[in-house]
This record gives structure tokens, C-alpha cells and sequence, in this order.
């Protein structure tokens, strides 16, 4: 389906890849970015071309959200690939990574192969599984990694689930590594975190809340940077939310381990204090930690110890959430959110632009070996045209998820997107 | 006129304008509602001594006892302070109705508001189900212990018993000793005490103590002789027995021998002091028998006959309210 080429001038383009942060013009045909002019004007167009001024509005590579959940297979009721992927052209996410625990679990190719082809039929945004690490995510014995590379899964993991068994989990990095397949690991001591609904501290005690200490992330995430170390296989760790987290992956990095870490936007905008009288909606996985945590990750964003930031997109409809805290189902919805919310972080926090955008754009990309994640010629013309300082306050109910557990609710935030292009469709325009 | 009128004068000049709907939480009360619901519940003491106890103040109401998890003390109490102000008390026991069939919470709360109480009364085993509660339904919510969060009417029995026996409560100096880490009592006593002027303590393995408890303006012991030197009241927790074994602290007779509260740790305690425990008590684990049956040193029966006095003066006050909202 070939759609008329077009222009977008007069922009302001930012594209983390080259690094490049000024005016510009981009050219749009047949799907893909067909010339990018940073800095100057395109040459001479055919006149078939249509040509677009965007008024001096941002112009950004979409984003690429490593960790989504859908309820696609298995529960419904939560997300289905299709509203999943409706919030993500809405949230100028083109391109999600879904994950494996879902009912069944994808840890075999033909379930790789349904959410493919559910995603090709969709139409919306980019959507690749990622594989389970073990069989049923149980951690006990390896699924099939290679099988499932060739169907198309982009790294394995078994999501909110740690491999306890340091000898599953080893065998599983040498395995993965053997074909070139990332895997993607959980730093949570699970017997530590077992039950825990908060962040053991002041708050977490007077709240009478089951607490897990921040060091349960630490002591998995040493144990999983020494079998890293061991094996020699890449790992994507999957978020580090803590101060002292931080300080093992900052020893781990400066020994020239092949390390990439995550944390999630939550982490990033929130504290404990947020869960206030019991609100549900705060209650994630991993938990919201203390202040200083949060101004910790903020700071390894910014000194680049944190490569990527996720949405941690997880839907769970009412009947999850209206429990007592403790009862209530961990998770947040964040793929409409993920952009504005890191957008704060510049208006708000003055992190730099450039530096914000690489964690959702080119670096997830690069670390998959995907050709999104730029505004360069040749790569796929998934595009964000962004009103950077528009005032937006967050309604739940507004929301294109099919759940609307969002912590943001009632925020208030700067940047719109006004529209999302994936291969030069435009998948979302602002109404 | 007859005696029992007079008593009920003088209970009625204490009452005041209460400003809260629901009962949650000592941190939403100040002193002075605090002062004023332990002079009424005063009045109701002496007037639960009498052989006339039935007043009329909540006439046509309807309390609604919901007690998730099991109570013997706490739900008695609430339903003798609801009738003898003569409302209307319903039981219900969600163990044996559809709450156990998969029903939320909430939405067992919603059924029971659509039948009009105006007084529900709510134990949950997590904490924060109270507060929930409260914003789903219409009538006024007492929190009659919420996981391990609060248990505000204890903490207000508590102070009604300790202001009884030594005529105030600011300057005393009280060691909450135990199962820290669980205990919504020793959280709502923490709360209350602080506001009313008492220094706290609290006492216990750090195994049973919150994280940054220090930081709630207490001091922490781990040593239960230097934890109650010198204190007016010594009040023991009740420890879960299977928390012991291994789990939370070695053994039984471990336990009781550095945390159990005997004669000879308590001659660490000042002159004069009392003994208290929310109950139900396990002798020979937390408190010795001796001292837990001597009267001369133990608040414990005081503190159940003030629970219903506590909890008559918290129905008042709430209905009260509910009778200016009209």
C-alpha cells in the first residue's frame, strides 16, 4: 500500500542517533525516511509530493517501549494487542516490545508466531514478542530460545518472575548467547521480596505495609552480573530502581561487562510517598522506592549508567485494583503517559533533550538490532511530531488502554503528541 | 427523673461537635477531640456500672458489625456499645456468607450500604481496607483494626485506662513491648500517646520491629530491662505464636525468657507501675501469669470494661454527626 510521499518542514528535529538537535525538513515516501535535511531545506521536490510546514513543532524518531503487557493471549479483559497498540500510536510509541507471561505463555514459536501475526493484522504500531527464558517462565527448565529466535521473538525473559536457580539461569545466558539471543532478568531476591506490597523504610513501617529492603535488588543483580561475568552473554537488566542497585551495576559496568539496564518511568516520577492513603494505582512491580531512590535513577539517567527507560506498560482492570493494597494486582499503564512523563524530566528537571529521547528511541533499537529509532535515510519513517510545551493533565478515563490504571491520573504535564506516523502512516492525529 | 436520667445528663453535656464521617485513624484526630471523646467515655463508665445501662442516643440507627477476621472482644464490644445506646446491631461474618465466594470486598461493602446502616464497623486483615471502604460507601466508618495499620478504638480505650488510673497521661512515660512489626494497636497507641504528651518507647527483637521506627519519636529497645526502666505502663503485645519457631524469634521459652514480661523485669519499671495488654493474652509467652492476674499491677480488665465506654463515646460522636447532616 503505497500512500503519497510527503514533507514535513520547518521542524524542529531532533534525532538522538546523530545527535542532532535543530531545524530541519524530512521527505516521506514509500514508508521509509526518503531524505532528512538537518539544518537546512530539502532540494527540489516533484510536485506530487505533498509538502507539510509543522509550524516549528518537534519532530522525534517513535519511540521503542521494551516492556509491554497486553492480556493478548489469555486475558482480554486487561488489553488486547489491538488497544495495546491503539495507546501506543496515541503515546507516539511505534515500535513495543510485548512480554512472554501471558496465558500461554509465549515460550514456544507458534505462540511467537500468533502475536506476529496478530500485530501484522492490526496495522497500528511495530509489536515483537519477547520469549520466555524457561518453560512456562517457570525458571526451572530452558524454552526454546533458538526455535523461538527464528520465529521472531527479539530477547527472552522471563518478566516479573526472577530465575532463582543460579544453574537454570547460567545455563540459560551461555545457551542464549550461543544464538546471539539477549536475555532480559528480574534483579529481585525473591525470598526478600516475597509478599511485599512497598519499599521497606519510615513509610512502608507506619503504613503497616509487607516490605521488601532495597537490597533484595542488589543481591540478585550482583549474583546476575557474576554469572554475566562467567558466561560472557549480553544481559538486559530489567529495571534497576534502587541506589544500591545502582552502585553494583555501576561496579559491573566499569568491569566492561556486556550490561544494558532499564528502570521504568514510574520509578522516575514517583516515590513512596505517592501511595499516600493506599492507592492502588501506585502499587507496581518493582515497588515505588524512597525519594533519594528516585533522585538516584534520575541522576544515572543522566550520567547514562541507565541506557533505557521503559513504560512498563500493565494493564489490570478494575477488579485487580479496587482491592486493599495488599490484595490489589501490581502495575501500571504507561505507553500514552511514557512520553510526557519524560518530557517533565527536561521541563521540569532540565535533563537535556537529546540525552531523555536516546533511552526510548535509538538506544532500545540498537540494543535489538532494529532499524527504528532515527530519523535517518533509509530507516523506517515511524516519526513523532510532538507540541513540546502544550500543558496536558492526565485523565484516566481518556485513556486509549483498556484498563486506565494510571498513577498519572490528574497530573500535570508538558508535551502533546499532535501526530504518529509508523511507515509513513499516519496511525494517530491529535483530535 | 429517676438516677439513671441524671447520669445520662451529665453523659449529654460531654457531648461536642465531632467533625469527622468516618473513624479511621488517630492521625486524623487532634487532642482536643481526643480529650473530649475520653470525657465522654467517662461518662459512659459510671454509666455502665449501673443496673440500667440502655440509653436512646442512636435510636433508629442501624451498626453493622463486619468483622473479616475473627474477634471475640473487639465485636462484642462494639455490639454491647451499640445497643446500649440503642441502635439496631447487625452481625455479619463474612466467612459464612459470599464474600468466600469470590465476592470483592467492595462490593460486599456496596450491598451492605444499599441496605442504609449508618454505622459500619470494619476489621480487615489488610491494611488500608477501612479507608477503602470508606470512600465506596455513605454511612460513617469505624475501623475496628485494619491489618497491621491502625486500631484507633484501642488506642482510645487504652489512653481511657491510663488516664483512670493515673489522672493524666502527658509526661507518662510508656513501653510498648512485643510484636511491633504486626501490631496495628502498638501503631495507634504510638499516634495517640504522642499527641496526649506521653514518651513513648517501644521494646522488642529487631526482628519484630518496623524499619526507621526510630523515626516515629520514639526511643527503641531491644533490651526489654533498659527498654521499661523506669516506666509508668508497660504495655505487652500480643505475639502471634506461630511467628515464634524459628521464624521471627528462636523458641517459645527463648522469647519469654528476654521478652516475656515476669516479676523480675518489671522491678525495672517505676513505682506504682501498670500493666496492660490489647488480649488476647498468651501467658507464659509475652506475660507471666503472676503478673498478668495481679491487680494491683495490671490494667487488663480495666482496659476490656473501658473498650465498651471507648467505643459507646466513638457511636455517639459519629451519630451525632450524622444527625447535624441532615
Amino acid at each position: 500500500m503505497s500512500e503519497r510521499p510527503f514533507a514535513l518542514t520547518n521542524l524542529r528535529l531532533i534525532d538522538p542517533s546523530s545527535g542532532f538537535d535543530g531545524p530541519g525538513a524530512v521527505l516521506v515516501a514509500e514508508g521509509v525516511v526518503a531524505d532528512v535535511a538537518q539544518g537546512g531545506d530539502l532540494g527540489a521536490l516533484s510536485p506530487d509530493v505533498e509538502v507539510v510546514d509543522a509550524g516549528g513543532q518537534l519532530l522525534i524518531p517513535g519511540l521503542v517501549d521494551l516492556r509491554v503487557k497486553t492480556g493478548e493471549p489469555g486475558a482480554e479483559t486487561k488489553e488486547t494487542l489491538k488497544s495495546a497498540a491503539s495507546a501506543a500510536a496515541a503515546g507516539g510509541v511505534t515500535t513495543v516490545v510485548v512480554q512472554p507471561d501471558t496465558d500461554p505463555v509465549v515460550d514456544e514459536a507458534s505462540v511467537v508466531d500468533f502475536i506476529l501475526r496478530r500485530a501484522r493484522d492490526i496495522e497500528l504500531v511495530h509489536v515483537y514478542p519477547a520469549g520466555a527464558a524457561t518453560k512456562g517462565a517457570r525458571g526451572e527448565r530452558m524454552a526454546e530460545i533458538g526455535l523461538m529466535r527464528e520465529a521472531g521473538c527479539v530477547y527472552v525473559t522471563d518478566a516479573d518472575r526472577p530465575i532463582v536457580n543460579s544453574k537454570v539461569f547460567r545455563r540459560v545466558l551461555a545457551y542464549a548467547k550461543a544464538f546471539d539471543v539477549l536475555v532480559a532478568h528480574r534483579p529481585a531476591d525473591p525470598w526478600l521480596s516475597a509478599g511485599a506490597a512497598a519499599t521497606e523504610g519510615e513509610f512502608a513501617g507506619r503504613m503497616g505495609l509487607p516490605a521488601v529492603p532495597p537490597a533484595a535488588e542488589k543481591i540478585m543483580l550482583e549474583r546476575d552480573l557474576a554469572l554475566v561475568e562467567l558466561t560472557e552473554a549480553r544481559l538486559l537488566v530489567d529495571q534497576v530502581t534502587t541506589a544500591c542497585g545502582l552502585e553494583a551495576l555501576q561496579h559491573g559496568k566499569a568491569r566492561g561487562l556486556p550490561v544494558t539496564a532499564t528502570t521504568s518511568i514510574n520509578h522516575l516520577s514517583f516515590n513512596e510517598i505517592d501511595i499516600g492513603d493506599y492507592r492502588t494505582f501506585c502499587k507496581l512491580d518493582p515497588p515505588l522506592r524512597s525519594e533519594d531512590d528516585r533522585q538516584a535513577v534520575i541522576d544515572a539517567l543522566a550520567s547514562g549508567l541507565i541506557d533505557i527507560v521503559v513504560s512498563a506498560h500493565a494493564p489490570a482492570p478494575p477488579e485487580d485494583k479496587r482491592l486493599p493494597y495488599d490484595q490489589a494486582t501490581p502495575g501500571a499503564v504507561g505507553l500514552e503517559t511514557l512520553l510526557p512523563a519524560l518530557l517533565n524530566l527536561h521541563h521540569d528537571g532540565g535533563l537535556p533533550l537529546l540525552d531523555l529521547l536516546r533511552t526510548v528511541t535509538s538506544r532500545p533499537a540498537d540494543l535489538l538490532g532494529l532499524p527504528a529509532g532515527r530519523i535517518a535515510k533509509g530507516a523506517p519513517a515511524d516519526l513523532v511530531l510532538v507540541d513540546l510545551y502544550a500543558p496536558v493533565v492526565i485523565d484516566s478515563d481518556k485513556l486509549l488502554s483498556k484498563s486506565k490504571n494510571t498513577p498519572f491520573d490528574g497530573r500535570r504535564l508538558q508535551g502533546q503528541v499532535i501526530t504518529t506516523w509508523v511507515d509513513g502512516r499516519a496511525v494517530y492525529r491529535r483530535g | 427523673m429517676t438516677a439513671l436520667d441524671a447520669g445520662l445528663n451529665a453523659v449529654l453535656g460531654r457531648t461536642f461537635p465531632f467533625p469527622k464521617r468516618h473513624f479511621l485513624s488517630v492521625l486524623d484526630l487532634n487532642e482536643v477531640e481526643v480529650t473530649s471523646l475520653l470525657d465522654l467515655a467517662d461518662g459512659f463508665v459510671a454509666l455502665n456500672r449501673q443496673t440500667s445501662k440502655k440509653l436512646d442516643l442512636l435510636k433508629g440507627r442501624t451498626l453493622m458489625n463486619l468483622f473479616f477476621e475473627n474477634s471475640t472482644r473487639t465485636q462484642s464490644s462494639f455490639e454491647l456499645a451499640g445497643k446500649r445506646l440503642g441502635a439496631d446491631v447487625v452481625n455479619m461474618s463474612p466467612r459464612s456468607s459470599s464474600i468466600s465466594k469470590g465476592e470483592t470486598l467492595i462490593d460486599t461493602a456496596v450491598t451492605l450500604n444499599a441496605m442504609q446502616p449508618d454505622l459500619l464497623v470494619v476489621r480487615h486483615g489488610s491494611s488500608g481496607a477501612a479507608s477503602l471502604l470508606a470512600q465506596k460507601v455513605t454511612c460513617s466508618v469505624v475501623n475496628a483494626g485494619d491489618g497491621q495499620h491502625e486500631h484507633p478504638t484501642q488506642a482510645l480505650l487504652d489512653a481511657l485506662s491510663m488516664r483512670r488510673a493515673f489522672g493524666r497521661i502527658a509526661g507518662l512515660k510508656i513501653a510498648i513491648c512485643g510484636d511491633v512489626l504486626h501490631s496495628r494497636v502498638a501503631r495507634s497507641n504510638v499516634g495517640l500517646l504522642q499527641m496526649l504528651g506521653a514518651n513513648v518507647r517501644l521494646v522488642g527483637p529487631p526482628t519484630l520491629m518496623p524499619a526507621a521506627a526510630d523515626r516515629w519519636g520514639v526511643d527503641v529497645f531491644h533490651d526489654m530491662k533498659q527498654g521499661i526502666a523506669g516506666c509508668d505502663v508497660v504495655m505487652m503485645l500480643r505475639l502471634q505464636l506461630e511467628r515464634m519457631d524459628g521464624v521471627m524469634a528462636p523458641s517459645q521459652r527463648e522469647y519469654f525468657r528476654f521478652f516475656g514480661l515476669d516479676r523480675e523485669k518489671l522491678a525495672h519499671a517505676a513505682p506504682g507501675v501498670r500493666v496492660m495488654h490489647p488480649g488476647p493474652m498468651n501467658r507464659g509467652v509475652e506475660i507471666d501469669s503472676e503478673v498478668a492476674d495481679d491487680l494491683s499491677v495490671s490494667l487488663i480488665q480495666d482496659q476490656v470494661e473501658m473498650g465498651v465506654a471507648a467505643r459507646m463515646a466513638v457511636l455517639t460522636a459519629l451519630s451525632a454527626r450524622l444527625d447535624n447532616d441532615r
